[in-house]
């Protein structure tokens, strides 16, 4: 099942830029939450804060609360345990090339030190039938490499990687930017089937994908986040200026 | 910087669309009531010549605004706008059918004795028009103040046709012969008071476009 995540005071550098000011928010467990905002507006930083990925570079540094549940990420826990219980799915789909489908699903798992066969087996089908792709490779699982496949299944399949380690939270930045849109709806209609069972996190440029996949939305720009509400609200009858001039497209 | 130009300038085109046909509607009401005052059957015509513009002009309204919400996606303030639009559009043509209903009933009473009936028309007609214009005041000026006022002038004008219809109703009883005068009277009061509701379903659609309140049906006014 998901957890909630919960921000408090949130504040993130890259070197001496300040890309994250403040920043407060309430996560619901079990629900799909959209990230909206012009590019560098700190939406993509903020999620990698979430699963402390931000601090992978080393000009980078993050202060404030961020609690998964009762654990505080940034004082109770190690960044490997973090991610573990935290997936994330990138823009372009990045399987690692050389690897079957199966071995890429499974490779989370492995690295884990997972190496009893049967869960193997059963937690790659497990979590291919989640990503709603077990039916189109199951044939070739260990034939195929993950490279050669389209690049929505492409995407799917890094989305079974990302469940195989069965997380509580799924990130997603921008996970259909770069699909066609029949592969973009399918990727959407996985969100809002894995919503059950996971909190998920999407940052998008698509507004009427947030629109369609997520409950609630933050605005962020020039690193705070301007409004959070309901997806409704934030795209009906938006409380700040700021969010209606951006939604409506005329942010200049 | 301002941005999306063309759907700026789509919505502004769509604007000028709908105050065109409000004009034509508002028009056609006004010579209703200048045909019934006169027993004028030319002015009549001019009435029913308008009716296919406006239906025209409802279609076109309609096609504009079912084009922008295909093609350009749009997003609160400017979703709300062209949603107001859309039935803003199909009550200001409720409206036009109203003028040509009570234009009919002048032409039916050009058949008999112009008589002083126990209703004044041209009194109920004038704030009913007066809803309207106030109704369409608020929306091109975009304030809801205005929109709201309309909202309580449409109990006056309930009080008026409920009033007519009880005088005209004993004048039926007590002379028979005058039905036919009184009917169309009171009929003529009734599309007048519809009138009146159209012009409160704009106010209501204003309201909903500038604040994002929905206010229909006695929904309390924020």
């Amino acid at each position: 099942m998901g957890v909630g995540i919960n921000v408090e005071h949130l504040n993130a550098w890259y070197g001496t830029t300040h890309t994250l000011q403040d920043i407060n928010l309430n996560i619901p467990a079990n629900h799909a939450t959209a990230l909206i905002g012009p590019s560098g507006c700190g939406k993509s930083t903020f999620v990698r804060c979430l699963n402390r990925m931000h601090e992978t570079n080393p000009i980078a540094r993050a202060t404030g609360m961020v609690k998964m549940g009762d654990v505080d990420i940034y004082k109770d826990a190690q960044p490997v345990q973090i991610r573990r219980r935290i997936g994330m799915v990138f823009q372009r789909p990045n399987p690692f090339p050389t690897m079957s489908i199966y071995d890429n699903v499974a490779s989370g798992l492995k690295l884990n030190g997972f190496r009893n066969r049967a869960i193997l087996d059963e937690t790659v089908e497990r979590s291919l039938k989640s990503a709603a792709l077990w039916e189109e490779v199951k044939d070739d699982l260990k034939k195929k490499s993950g490279a050669s496949l389209s690049g929505g299944q492409q995407q799917r399949m890094c989305i079974a990687r990302a469940l195989a380690v069965d997380p509580e939270v799924l990130l997603m930045d921008e996970p259909a930017s770069a699909l066609d849109p029949v592969s973009t709806s399918k990727i959407e209609d996985l969100i809002f089937q894995l919503k059950s069972q996971y909190t998920i996190v999407i940052v998008t440029h698509n507004m009427q994908q947030a629109a369609r996949v997520a409950e609630n939305t933050g605005f962020f720009l020039n690193g705070k986040m301007v409004e959070f509400d309901s997806t409704h609200k934030i795209f009906t009858n938006p409380k700040d200026k700021r969010t209606e001039d951006y939604i409506t497209g005329r942010f200049g | 910087m301002a941005t999306r130009i063309k759907f700026q300038q789509n919505l502004d085109d769509l604007k000028e669309r709908l105050l065109i046909m409000a004009g034509m509607s508002e028009q056609a009401i006004q010579r209703s009531i200048e045909a019934y005052r006169t027993r004028d059957l030319s002015i009549c015509e001019l009435v029913f010549q308008s009716e296919p513009v406006i239906n025209r002009l409802e279609r076109e309204i309609d096609q504009m605004a079912l084009d922008l919400l295909a093609m350009e996606q749009p997003m609160a303030i400017d979703l709300r706008f062209i949603l107001s639009v859309i039935r803003i559009n199909a009550d200001l043509e409720r409206v036009g059918d109203q003028a040509v209903n009570i234009a009919v009933r002048v032409r039916e009473m050009g058949a008999f004795a112009n008589i002083e009936l126990p209703v004044d028309i041209p009194k109920l007609a004038s704030l009913a028009s007066a809803m309207v214009r106030k109704a369409l005041q608020a929306f091109i000026e975009a304030d809801a103040e205005v929109a709201q006022s309309v909202l309580k002038l449409d109990d006056q004008v309930d009080e008026m046709n409920d009033a007519a219809f009880y005088s005209l109703s004993s004048l039926i009883k007590e002379k028979p012969e005058l039905t036919p005068q009184s009917l169309n009277a009171l009929i003529i009061a009734r599309n007048l008071e519809r009138v009146g509701d159209h012009a409160t379903n704009i106010a209501e659609d204003v309201i909903f476009w500038v604040r994002g309140k929905d206010v229909r049906h006695n929904q309390a006014v924020v």
